[in-house]
């Protein structure tokens, strides 16, 4: 378990002092997939990278399993390294070793025995479906390849915990989701938490059990997704579930002060075979509005989300009467700024 | 061209070249490879230490060691060469046991050679990835490991054209050490072509000086280039 207490982090730059983050207080369990999301500047590198003390906290602790990483040595942390490792944006394999020895290296550092390492590496590359390119140089490979290698070079010391710095960002969207497989094959088999940092809420939708979302530095939101994707309560939190829901495309009159909101959510792909908007209005004579529709698969499983507008303030009291007993579903009152 | 070289000078100049050049280039290159060997092994470490012991590097040092490093470094990288030959030659008898001759000319070479060594091993060494070293430290790499596993290795090529570029700078100042009795082809181009008029041995040995640095440079880049992964073949 991972506990990060009170965490703060300023940097000293010639413009003045920075607060990358604030009063960060998280909790990771074990065996979590636990993404943390935001966008760039919001402080999500500098999180994680506390997490191995890459960046040094100012104040505040990161427990792991009653170890408080901040206090250890210079050498005990090295050690500790070894069980949290980290796979990059840019992957950062060395240019001028071969794959086989790219993931030999973590092993080296530590003092494996040449032969025992190779063997070790050679498994890796075989989980990672790369064994034949054992003997080619990084740049001889594709961005997705060379992630693959980066993540059996990060498996290599057998990690606990494997943090993951964007490390789809600079991949193309197919690419993506096979890395992102990988990465919940490993968290499965090998029983690793994982942590994701990352700006794309796909990658969060796609392999995480639970969320963080940072903007400035603060923690404004946290939970499962399936919580979050159905009920975002913070502003970067919306912003991110409904990227493109603003008034520009929804256009300003629809969103008037006379504008009653409803979210609905449907958390079972069962419901979408009922036609419950249509049933509304047929059985009610509420004529609903919808301004906003998407639907998302989290951890696979299908999740769609609708905002309904009504005219009246008892047009909506009575669509909730209607729509509550409906299983499968959550709906919500929202305010003008969803 | 040659219409005011007499037959005279033409036989002259085929006995000097052949009773002398043949030693003279093995004199050339024994002082030229001996120096840069030396100005090397003081340079990189002191190029090391430039780079890792920053206030941002891997393992930053109390910043008077940068100082005089650096001091050190710049100093003599500002003192001309004739000069620098002549101010060291207290050391050079202290070392060698002569100031002048084949051997003495190593010592200026090397004082001459290293600061400019430790200046582009830290270049070569500042071009590695910080993200790579990041990689390193957070696979629990130590200082020491980071050096000697990713900043050599992953500098190698350019490390490699920088060497090169290191000797072909101190075949240039050997030549200039002809003029303290230093062997080689320096000293012929000056002893016969400077101080007897002898323009065809001092063309000759010229055009020999800019072979080596042809050969070498040719076999240095080859060399950069056939060492870098990060080449696509």
């Amino acid at each position: 378990m991972i506990t990060i207490k009170d965490l703060s982090k300023t940097f000293e730059t010639k413009a003045g002092q920075v607060e990358a983050l604030k009063n960060i207080n998280l909790t990771i369990e074990d065996g979590d997939i636990y993404g943390i999301i935001g966008m760039s500047g919001a402080g999500k590198s500098t999180l994680v990278r506390t997490i191995n003390m890459l960046e040094r906290p100012t104040s505040g602790q990161v427990v792991i399993n009653d170890t408080d990483i901040g206090s250890l040595s210079d050498k005990e942390l090295r050690s500790y390294r070894r069980k949290v490792t980290m796979i990059f944006q840019g992957f950062n394999l060395l240019m001028q070793r071969n794959c086989l020895k790219n993931v030999c290296f973590p092993l080296e550092l530590a003092g494996v025995p040449k032969d025992e390492a190779r063997q070790k590496a050679l498994k890796l590359l075989e989980l990672v479906e790369l064994k034949d390119k054992a003997k080619a140089y990084p740049a001889q490979l594709s961005g997705g390849q060379q992630q693959r290698v980066a993540i059996a070079r990060a498996l290599a010391t057998d990690p606990d915990i494997l943090l993951c710095d964007e490390a789809t960002s600079a991949l193309d969207p197919k690419t993506t989701n096979s890395i992102l497989d990988l990465i919940r094959d490993i968290n499965k088999k090998l029983g690793i938490t994982v942590i994701v940092i990352t700006h794309q809420m796909s990658v969060v939708e796609n392999i995480c059990n639970k969320v963080a979302i940072l903007e400035n530095g603060s923690i404004v939101e946290e939970g499962t997704v399936e919580e979050v994707f159905a009920n975002p309560k913070s502003d970067a939190g919306r912003r991110l579930v409904y990227p493109d829901f603003n008034e520009e495309t929804i256009g300003e009159n629809v969103l008037d002060s006379n504008t009653h909101i409803l979210r609905v959510v449907f958390n079972e792909s069962d419901t979408a075979t009922e036609p419950i908007i249509a049933k509304l209005a047929k059985e009610t004579g509420i004529e609903a509005n919808i301004i906003y529709a998407s639907t998302k698969s989290i951890n696979n499983k299908a999740h769609g989300s609708m905002l309904l507008t009504f005219k009246t303030a008892d047009e909506l009291n009575e669509a909730i009467k209607f729509l509550s007993p409906v299983s499968g579903i959550t709906i919500q009152e929202v305010t003008k700024n969803v | 061209m040659f219409n005011f070289i007499s037959p005279e000078d033409w036989e002259f100049a085929v006995k000097v070249i052949q009773k002398e050049f043949l030693g003279a280039i093995w004199d050339t290159l024994y002082i030229t490879i001996l120096s840069t060997l030396f100005a090397i092994l003081i340079g990189l470490p002191l190029g090391i230490i430039l780079v890792t012991g920053d206030k941002k590097g891997i393992r930053p040092v109390p910043s008077f060691i940068l100082v005089i490093v650096n001091g050190i470094i710049n100093i003599l990288r500002s003192v001309p060469f004739l000069i620098l030959m002549i101010l060291v030659i207290p050391v050079t008898r202290a070392i060698v046991g002569t100031s002048i001759g084949t051997k003495a000319t190593v010592v200026p070479l090397v004082f001459a050679a290293f600061p400019f060594a430790a200046r582009l091993v830290e270049s070569s060494l500042r071009e590695v990835n910080p993200n790579i070293i990041e990689m390193a430290q957070s696979m629990g790499a130590s200082p020491l490991q980071i050096v000697l596993k990713v900043l050599i290795p992953e500098s190698v090529p350019s490390l490699i054209s920088n060497a090169t570029i290191a000797f072909t700078t101190v075949l240039g100042y050997s030549a200039m050490s002809g003029i303290l009795g230093g062997g080689g082809l320096g000293k012929i181009a000056i002893n016969y072509g400077y101080y007897r008029y002898q323009t065809l041995i001092m063309i000759f040995a010229v055009i020999l000086l800019i072979i080596v640095v042809q050969v070498f440079q040719t076999i240095g880049t080859k060399l950069a280039i056939k060492s870098d992964k990060r080449i696509k073949n």
